[in-house]
């Protein structure tokens, strides 16, 4: 990790960072009950989505479940205009018709977020079939959690591409539990997720999801070949979420000790990072407070706009049903 | 020229993958083996395996990867062996293709169509034998469609593929062998309108696919026995062109609605509704639903001709109706 370029740390602390700063702020947005519904926080996986959507160009595809925000800002998105969709208000990303679980953003080529468990993965495959259809060298990243592994649409969705050879790559956020359910209780091949995907003939392999250096570093490999048309490839990140599933659920509830949390929280994957800057690559604590100030404004900001903004108007009820001739 | 059902949509799936690439059909059996009821035949030699897509037998799958190609630019065309095994793919058309519109705020859209045969033929047992459109019907985001005759098929089938919405298209098993006139060249029906197939004055029947046929016999008994009946075919069950019933009530004062569907919350309840509310001081007595059975539907061939209406069935609703009984 020697020579590790400043500007290029920099960027990536600054993408995770904002991710965190910005679910936190969520969060309290969510207790003064300007945001609703379900919420899931991405804190503990920023690396993931940071690491893997660096190595993506700007037209791939990107495709998500209903944790989707962490994503979607990897991605590019404006922060007002997610916290808009948060707050349920006429200028979020989809007009508040999509809230925290559904957002999309389509000049990002970021085509949504989805909460029924697996019923993405099929999607994801299509989008990859449409690209080698259409003969563009784009891949598409399909992000969900372990509990979607056992699904049946999962493994349909492996099995097709993998026999098509499409260009899509399959990341698997093992954060060892969906909702109170441990891995050990809900995946045959708990050691080893990617047993899943190696059965259909997919390259698999495991990465540290709290490191971001080594995501990107086996997600610029993986592109490359994928986007050469060498078939699917199936990623599993090992990381921990240091939340609740949702806001409706305290951090560790009956299913995981505090101490398990705490013990993870070692690892927090800004935490990691910072050090590496810190020890190798010239970076100092007025870098790191500047960052603060800069994403706590940025994060300020998305909060004043979204509060700013009007909800829709009832008469767009009926608009986006159908595409109107 | 005279065609049969089953020519008149592989007409009009050739016309349309003739005029635009981006039109591909995928499905179990569709391409080497020409397609389960032989709709497809001469697809792959003429198009190509890359544009007739086998699939393996996973119809959440496909369907999936086929709603995540139309969001990529797509116009796919999905066949299923039968409608019955949509239900296998529910979660892909309800939660993913009728939503994804409306939840990304019309960023995205999903032009799909999604065919094949419903309803009972001779004897194919429960599981094969469903009329399933009123379920279709009920989601918002979804246009739903069966033709009856060969000349409507072509014509429906055809705006179907070039409309931009996910269509459900659905062809009773019972009609591939039928015969019928078919426009010459190139025509399409648009959707949403209702057809007069036969003009009356005494009663209005309104019968959609293979109860259509069953309507048309049904009314030229009854006008051996002195009453003039008019036979309307909505063609599109969503959208569902009420003005024409109702220009046709007003002129008889009586209405008869045949569907083969289950009676519970059949589509026959919702045109009476409608035409209640709209046309109430139009009626000279209550609207009757001619309706399948409430149960699933029997193998052994008399209890099976019990669940379906027919003809018999048909002339007593409407002569008990008008008074002749
Ligand atoms: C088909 C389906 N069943 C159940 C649920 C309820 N549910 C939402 S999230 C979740 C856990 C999923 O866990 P995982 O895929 O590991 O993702 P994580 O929350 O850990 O990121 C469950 C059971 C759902 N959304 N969809």
């Amino acid at each position: 990790m020697a020579n590790m370029d400043k500007v290029d740390l920099l960027s990536l602390y600054r993408r995770m960072l904002l991710i965190r700063r910005f679910e936190e702020k969520s969060a309290e947005m969510y207790a003064l009950a300007k945001i609703a519904g379900f919420l899931h926080l991405y804190i503990g996986e920023e690396a993931i989505a940071v690491g893997a959507i660096d190595a993506l160009r700007p037209d791939d595809y990107v495709i998500s479940a209903y944790r989707d925000h962490g994503h979607c800002l990897a991605r590019g998105s404006d922060p007002g205009k997610v916290m808009a969709e948060l707050f349920g208000k006429a200028t979020g990303l989809c007009q508040g018709k999509g809230g925290s679980m559904h957002l999309v953003d389509l000049p990002k080529r970021f085509m949504g977020g989805y909460a029924i468990v697996g019923g993405h993965i099929p999607l994801a495959t299509g989008l990859a079939f449409a690209s080698k259809y259409q003969k563009q060298d784009l891949v598409t990243v399909c992000f969900f959690g372990e509990g979607a592994v056992p699904s049946g649409q999962a493994h349909e969705a492996f099995n097709l591409a993998a026999l098509w050879k499409l260009p899509v790559i399959f990341i698997c956020e093992n954060n060892r539990y969906g909702m109170g359910t441990p891995v050990q209780r809900a995946v045959a091949l708990y050691e080893n997720v990617a047993e899943a995907a190696r059965s259909y003939g997919i390259a698999a392999e495991r990465v540290d999801g709290m490191d971001v250096f080594a995501v990107r570093a086996l997600m610029r490999r993986v592109v490359d070949q994928v986007r050469a048309g060498q078939g699917p490839y199936f990623i599993e990140a090992m990381t921990y979420r240091f939340m609740g599933h949702s806001m409706a659920d305290p951090s560790h509830g009956h299913y995981r000790t505090k101490d398990e949390v705490e013990e993870h929280r070692k690892r927090d994957p800004l935490v990691v990072l910072k050090e590496t800057m810190l020890n190798q690559a010239q970076c100092s604590e007025s870098d790191f407070k500047e960052l603060e100030r800069e994403v706590g404004e940025v994060v300020a900001a998305a909060v004043t706009f979204a509060d700013e903004s009007p909800f829709p108007d009832p008469a767009s009820l009926h608009a986006d049903v159908l595409v109107e001739e | 020229m005279l065609l049969s059902y089953r020519e008149a949509l592989n007409q009009a799936m050739r016309e349309e993958m003739r005029r635009d690439s981006r039109i591909f059909l995928i499905g179990e059996e569709v391409g080497y083996y020409q397609g389960a009821f032989k709709v497809t035949k001469g697809f792959v030699e003429e198009f190509g395996p890359q544009r007739v897509v086998d699939t393996p037998i996973t119809e959440a799958g496909f369907t999936g990867l086929a709603i995540g190609a139309a969001m990529a630019g797509l116009h796919p065309i999905v066949e299923l062996m039968t409608m019955n095994f949509g239900i296998v793919a529910l979660d892909q058309i309800v939660n993913n293709a009728a939503k994804i519109r409306y939840m990304s705020g019309g960023q995205l859209s999903v032009p799909l169509v999604i065919r094949g045969p419903g309803s009972a033929a001779h004897q194919l047992g429960a599981q094969h034998s469903q009329s399933l459109e009123a379920w279709f019907c009920h989601v918002p985001g979804l246009k739903v469609i069966a033709p009856a005759t060969p000349h409507d098929a072509k014509g429906l089938l055809k705006s179907a593929i070039r409309d931009h919405n996910p269509v459900i298209f659905i062809e009773a098993q019972l009609l591939y062998g039928t015969k019928g006139e078919v426009g010459d060249g190139e025509y399409t029906i648009p959707l949403g309108q209702a057809d007069v197939k036969r003009e009356g004055t005494d009663v209005t029947l309104v019968a959609y696919s293979k109860m259509l046929l069953v309507a048309l016999e049904a009314a030229e008994q009854l006008s051996r026995e002195g009453l003039d009946v008019e036979v309307i075919d909505p063609r599109t069950l969503k959208p569902l062109d009420l003005d024409t019933i109702m220009t046709s009530v007003t002129k008889t004062g009586r209405l008869v609605i045949v569907e083969e569907g289950w009676r519970f919350c059949g589509l026959g309840a919702q045109i009476a509704e409608s035409i209640y509310s709209a046309a109430f001081d139009y009626l000279d007595a209550p609207i009757v639903r001619v309706t399948g059975e409430d149960v699933p539907i029997p193998y052994s061939r008399p209890l099976e001709d019990a669940a379906i209406p027919d003809v018999p069935r048909v002339v007593t609703a409407v002569k008990s109706l008008c008074g002749a009984g």
